[in-house]
């Protein structure tokens, strides 16, 4: 079982939220003593997501949460839009698939960082991806 | 030569990017080295970012290597599916300027083939 220790709401609809977002991001994986490679691939996962999030949706809303499973703690990460959505979730999860012009990685790359990756998204209504990375793992 | 010493978000790498193919051109350099020994993340952007920055300088005719990569940034790198490819790298700074002069000026330096020991993204 999953336990949500601490919950944190951030908005992120400009470039400062974003640099904000990051550091509060950090912060609670060093307080779940979280080690320096898995910090660096949650907070790689969590720029490329709010990325998308801001590219294609102008912007929403970050949860940050500290869970629990038995002895092991980790982070976890709700990002919501209410932007276009994604009409092909197989497709975007492909390595080089880009309706931008970017390089197509930011999303199986990401999923390759953490340890949980969750998408749901409806075309006009928005994305929520959620990402989990246990400190130890 | 430059050192990035902040956590860079897109609008200052972008900047970057502009500046430093600018400066390449202006003052007509042979080589640029990047040195991103504080940077704690490089995600897909800045990898783009950087493999721009190499590929533009290559047609303007100047070698750019990067030097300083922290471990847990080469880590995340390719896990993330960004090799970046055709970006040289070294350890240090030392090492990369070493790396760069056997780059521009081969007829002097025979054996620059050691300098490959020295890349670790593409050893």
């Amino acid at each position: 079982m999953t336990l949500s220790l601490s919950k944190d709401t951030i908005q992120v609809f400009k470039e400062q939220d974003v640099v904000f977002l990051k550091n509060r991001v950090k912060e609670t994986a060093v307080r779940i003593k979280m080690g320096l490679v898995n910090q660096t691939r949650l907070l790689t996962a969590a720029s490329e997501l709010v990325r998308n999030m801001m590219r294609y949706a102008n912007g929403g809303v970050c949860i940050i949460e500290v869970v629990s499973s038995g002895r092991n703690n980790g982070v976890r990460l709700t990002f919501s839009d209410h932007g276009p959505g994604i009409p092909d979730i197989d497709a975007a999860m492909r390595d080089g698939f880009s309706t931008g012009k970017s390089l197509g990685l930011g999303l199986p790359g990401t999923k390759r960082l953490v340890n949980e990756f969750n998408i749901k998204s409806k075309v006009g209504e928005g994305t929520v991806i959620t990402i989990l990375k246990w400190a130890n793992g | 030569m430059v050192t990035i010493q902040v956590d860079l978000y897109d609008r200052l790498a972008l900047n970057l990017e502009a500046d430093l193919v600018q400066m390449v051109n202006k003052t007509s350099a042979k080589g640029v080295l990047i040195d991103i020994s504080a940077v704690s993340i490089v995600d897909s952007f800045m990898g783009r970012i950087i493999g721009n920055i190499a590929s533009m300088s290559k047609i303007l005719d100047a070698e750019t290597v990067v030097v300083g990569m922290q471990p847990a940034v080469a880590i995340t790198l390719i896990e993330l599916g960004l090799p970046l490819k055709g970006v040289h790298t070294a350890l240090n700074m030392e090492k990369g300027m070493n790396l760069l002069k056997s780059m521009i000026d081969v007829t002097e330096e025979d054996e620059d083939q050691e300098q490959e020991a020295d890349d670790f993204i593409t050893e």
